[in-house]
């Protein structure tokens, strides 16, 4: 994914250079000489996806010592640090001081976890501080157990409904469920993943360093009661926690966040979810499968804000209105109280516009979706003179943080849930990543406008980009067009036979030069289909130039391929596209 | 892709720019042509308008054709319940069609007064689906009108006007009693909630036994006289919630061999409306038509493009004329109504089943227009394309069977309509004049079918009268 900005820039810049044919060679040309000079076809349409293979940057390695001052590409290096040598940085950076480590990774989660690999890669010698588990919130307490729940929600969704079983032409009886197997499930997926993630670090050599990690100065850290280690650069990645605001009581078994949701200790009557956004909704996916009644408590005046409002609409559809599922919009969940003594929970609601009293509710259990918060403090952030905002770590659009006074804290970075920029496990990685890149000498900015969501409820619901309302908005301001396509999953032949019709996919574009702006997708495995869009956007890849990558019949990436032929670009559209902004 | 029907790509424009399109939609063809059409494009749209006016102040909501090939529509969701202010360009009913899932709005301010056909089920085009009273007070009247028309759907659920059990205030006062913070509101849960709505039952009639007093979905469904649907699994489609069995005698053992094949729509659209029919006293008049005349002049325009269909019809539609009576109906059991224009409905059988493409004004359009307008109809009918207008506006039925050499059939009168005629084949027969002379005439047969609440004998017998006249001297009709 770094490669993409080589990429993109090479080839819209290419004017006329004869036509190379061969993918594969093109790859190798192409890498080795991207900023050298520039042997690319005119054509784009030629080398779109190859060159970014990894085996076609490793096809002719002597290619890139000719070119000197080539960052973009480098040689993947597998190089293991095995013993605590303490080693000099670069040794070029002009700093003569030796440092335990070239980079400390402060929080073990997916995004510390992808920065240290890559770091690794980069022949880096790395150290992670973690001050719980390894696998931070995704796979412990997040993304992780969540999709071992959904799994089980799905299958019994699917097994509960006769008319979708008798349409396949099968018979079941009685699908149920045992609670406490799902919640091992749940766990053991858990304990899966983390060793995985322990195992893969231990094994490339990245120092696990256990303890809370504090700041306590420049490349200076701190973690457990009193070991100082030094590192050249400092990423923080501490997360985030669930946000539960204030009046809310939260008792771990009546009143619960995600953290112990998952967990599946007790699946209530009726469980009143507050916050409709992504996590609430999978949870009343996973809650209304296993037979509880759901009633969301939204503060905006729609249920799914965030979500294209024409998705959302569709989702709401399909995903609430059937199910055993009520809504109050438009509240706050002023005060929370956890059963106890023989009463229920009490939920008070008030009016999010007059502040009113509006009504109490009385249910089983609540869970707190409302968001998350950075887990920022104790970081010692003071110490080197950073404030933070609502608890988020301010950074610029490389993930440097900056201090008080708006400058650059040199070595210093923060990536992830903690600086808020886009609250993702991949975008997290993504900015690891991205943060390595630029230790190890090559500039580089990542594309936020590139990194997929997904919401895995029974269909799935994926978005990359810009949402409609987003790109009018964009397109008003800037003086350009704006088009929509859609396609139906009914009219997709994979999804039909999975008796799975229900379905829409949307693809928010400029007619004029068919740049992707935005593409979302509500339907069966939307979540596995949104990568053929995001790499189109991360790559700059234009609608003209895919919409003739075949797909495998029949599919439902079929879906793609049609909205992709669905899109009207106008025809003199061959300017290049602008290159991918950051946000 | 290979394997999208052919059709998709030609969908005409006509599609009612009336409806918000939400979702789905598989050809992207046809979304961008219709987004192109200026929603305030007020002449076209009004001719579409999915809400006829029925009486004054009391509307259906009628399913719309959201395609050339739609023949049904299934309900996907009411986004309004029954009691809900509606104001006008709201979206009220989301229907799922062969392509799409679509956003119906009401053209009308009002109150959505009842939901005849419920969420998940399916209605042919141009059926009631649900009704719109303008203001509270016609509310009452409107749920009379549903019920009614609920009743003979197929598919409905059964009003659940379920009476309050005598027991049931009471015993709910002691609930409210024996809490001990005082008066407590009703409390149901979500589900419970969607019941309710779905089943129309009071929520005050309703004894909740759920943990604190609140009102499960078993209660309701107790309350609603159904056999609580409390399966090991919890459904996921409350729709698919178990239907009553009708209170009918047991049906009759299939015998060995024997297969059954379910109605298409239409049929069952067919079927429906001819039960219907059985709540209407109607009397048959019969009357003998020397055709000669006709023969000659039908000879003499068919070149022309003239079919005898248009005769015919032209022919009724200028009797009706002198006859208003005949072409009224009888909406309630208690008054006429006389329709303004003579809307001439033809029995047509099609694709196993049986419409009735409407002439409408017949009586002003001139015979050429009426075969053209004939042959147009009648195309849109074998593909399916009819809007409901094209065949639930008609005021009087026209069935003719002559081409198959019936010589006297007995038509049903078809609801809403107060006379039907049968036509029978002309046959050559020997007359003898008033003068003793025999010569040989083609004779047919008419009978009318006629709901006696409005229409006497004598008014048939003058109805017939008339039309004998003209079919015997046609040359008006080419005037």
């Amino acid at each position: 994914m770094h490669y993409s900005a080589a990429f993109s820039q090479a080839a819209t810049s290419a004017t006329a250079v004869p036509t190379i044919s061969g993918s594969r060679h093109v790859g190798a040309l192409h890498s080795s000489s991207s900023s050298c000079t520039l042997l690319i076809p005119s054509k784009p349409i030629n080398l779109r996806f190859c060159g970014l293979r990894r085996e076609a940057f490793g096809f002719s390695p002597s290619a890139f010592t000719r070119c000197s001052n080539s960052q973009r590409v480098q040689l993947p290096s597998r190089r293991r640090f095995k013993g605590s040598n303490v080693s000099a940085s670069l040794g070029d950076n002009g700093i003569p001081k030796s440092f335990d480590y070239d980079l400390i990774i402060i929080g073990a989660g997916v995004g510390g976890h992808g920065a240290a690999l890559h770091a690794v890669e980069k022949g880096l010698k790395t150290a992670i501080i973690e001050g719980d588990v390894v696998g931070g919130t995704c796979v412990n307490r997040g993304c992780v157990p969540s999709k071992a729940l959904l799994a089980v929600s799905g299958r019994m969704r699917e097994l509960q409904s006769e008319h979708h079983m008798k349409a396949l032409g099968l018979q079941v009886h009685a699908a149920g469920y045992d609670r406490q197997g799902v919640a091992d499930h749940a766990n053991n997926l858990a304990t899966k993943i983390r060793n995985n993630l322990t195992n893969s670090m231990k094994a490339l050599g990245v120092d696990i360093l256990t303890g809370v990690g504090t700041i306590l100065g420049p490349q200076k850290v701190k973690f457990g009661t009193d070991n100082i280690v030094t590192a050249k650069d400092i990423i923080i990645a501490t997360g985030s926690v669930p946000f539960v605001p204030k009046g809310i009581e939260v008792d771990g078994k009546t009143v619960i966040t995600s953290d112990h949701a998952l967990k599946l200790e007790f699946v209530p009557d009726w469980i009143a979810i507050v916050g409709s956004g992504y996590i609430g909704l999978e949870f009343s996916d996973v809650y209304t499968a296993l037979g509880s009644e759901v009633t969301f408590i939204e503060a905006l005046d729609q249920l799914m804000p965030g979500f294209d409002p024409e998705i959302g609409k569709l989702a709401q559809r399909v995903l609430v209105n059937p199910r055993k599922i009520d809504y109050h919009t438009g509240v706050f969940a002023t005060k929370i109280t956890p059963a106890k003594d023989g009463k229920p929970v009490t939920i008070e609601l008030i009016d999010a516009k007059t502040k009113e009293p509006k009504d109490t509710l009385e249910v089983d259990a609540a869970l707190i979706a409302t968001g998350r918060a950075p887990f920022t403090n104790g970081l010692g952030l003071e110490n080197i003179n950073v404030v933070t905002q609502r608890g988020f770590v301010p950074v610029d659009e490389r993930m440097r943080v900056t201090d008080a006074n708006g400058n650059l804290v040199p070595h210093l970075y923060c990536i992830g849930d903690a600086n808020g920029k886009m609250m993702l496990a991949h975008a997290a990685s993504a900015q690891g990543i991205s943060v390595v890149e630029q230790v190890t000498g090559r500039d580089h900015v990542l594309n936020h406008l590139s990194i997929p969501a997904a919401c895995f409820t029974h269909p799935e619901i994926s978005m990359v980009g810009l949402t409609e309302p987003q790109a009018r908005e964009k397109a008003e301001k800037e003086g350009f067009e704006v088009s929509v396509a859609k396609t139906s999953f009914k009219a997709n032949t994979k999804a039909l036979a999975e008796n799975e019709g229900e379905g829409l996919a949307k693809l928010i574009y400029r007619p004029d030069n068919g740049e992707i702006l935005g593409v979302h997708i509500f339907g069966l495995h939307a979540a596995d289909l949104i990568h053929e869009a995001s790499n189109a956007i991360a790559l700059g890849t234009r609608i003209q130039d895919i919409k003739f990558a075949v797909h495998a019949h029949p599919t439902l990436s079929e879906v793609l391929d049609e909205l992709f032929k669905a899109a009207k670009v106008k025809d003199h559209a061959s300017n290049p596209v602008s290159e991918p902004v950051a946000v | 892709m290979a394997t999208l029907s052919p059709f998709l790509s030609k969908t005409p424009l006509s599609n009612t720019p009336t409806i918000s399109f939400s979702s789905s939609i598989s050809t992207p063809l046809k979304w961008k042509s219709i987004t192109s059409f200026s929603p305030s494009g007020s002449s076209s749209s009004r001719s579409r308008r999915r809400i006829f006016i029925v009486q004054s102040k009391i509307r259906e909501i009628f399913m719309p054709a959201l395609s050339s090939t739609m023949t049904e529509g299934k309900i996907v969701s009411w986004i309004k319940s029954e009691g809900d202010v509606l104001s006008k360009g709201e979206s009220v009913v989301v229907v799922e069609s062969d392509k799409a899932d679509m956003d119906v709005e009401t053209f009308y301010d009002g109150i959505l007064a009842a939901i005849v056909v419920p969420e998940g089920e399916s209605a042919p085009v141009g059926a009631a689906i649900g009704i719109l009273a303008e203001t509270e007070a016609e509310v009452a009247q409107a749920k009379a009108k549903a019920a009614s028309a609920g009743a003979a759907a197929p598919a409905s659920h059964p009003v659940a006007s379920t009476p309050v059990p005598a027991v049931s205030p009471p015993e709910r006062k002691k609930v409210a009693e024996s809490a001990p913070s005082g008066p407590r509101k009703t409390v149901a849960t979500p589900y419970a909630k969607k019941l309710l709505k779905q089943h129309k039952v009071d929520i005050n009639s309703v004894v909740g036994t759920g943990p604190f007093g609140r009102i499960t979905p078993e209660d309701v469904e107790k309350a609603a006289g159904i056999a609580p649907s409390k399966s090991v699994a919890p459904s996921a489609a409350p729709a698919a919630s178990p239907k009553p069995a009708p209170a009918a005698a047991p049906a009759a053992p299939l015998l060995p061999g024997s297969n059954v094949v379910p109605f298409t729509t239409m049929q069952a659209a067919v079927s429906k409306n001819m039960i219907e029919s059985l709540s209407v006293p109607t009397f048959r008049v019969g009357y003998p038509i020397i055709t000669d005349a006709l023969d000659a002049l039908y000879e003499k325009v068919k070149p022309k493009g003239v079919t005898m269909t248009a005769l015919l019809a032209k022919a009724a539609a200028m009797a009706l004329v002198q006859h208003p009576v005949v072409n009224a109906s009888c909406k309630d059991g208690k008054s006429f109504t006389y329709n303004a224009n003579i809307n001439i409905a033809v029995a047509v059988a099609i694709n196993g089943g049986l419409i009735t493409p409407v002439l409408q004004d017949a009586d002003k359009l001139d015979l050429y227009l009426l075969s053209q307008k004939w042959k147009e109809l009648v195309e849109k009918a074998r593909s399916k394309q009819l809007q409901p207008h094209e065949y639930n506006s008609g005021t009087f039925t026209l069935s003719n069977l002559g081409m198959f050499g019936v010589d006297r059939f007995d038509a049903i009168l078809p609801p809403g309509q107060g006379a039907i005629m049968a036509v029978g084949a002309s046959k050559p027969i020997v007359v003898a004049d008033a003068d003793g002379f025999f010569s040989v005439k083609s004779k047919m047969l008419v009978n009318v079918t006629a709901d006696h609440r409005i229409i006497y004998g004598a008014d048939l017998a003058a109805f017939l009268q008339t039309f004998s006249k003209i079919v015997e001297n046609p040359e008006s009709l080419t005037l």
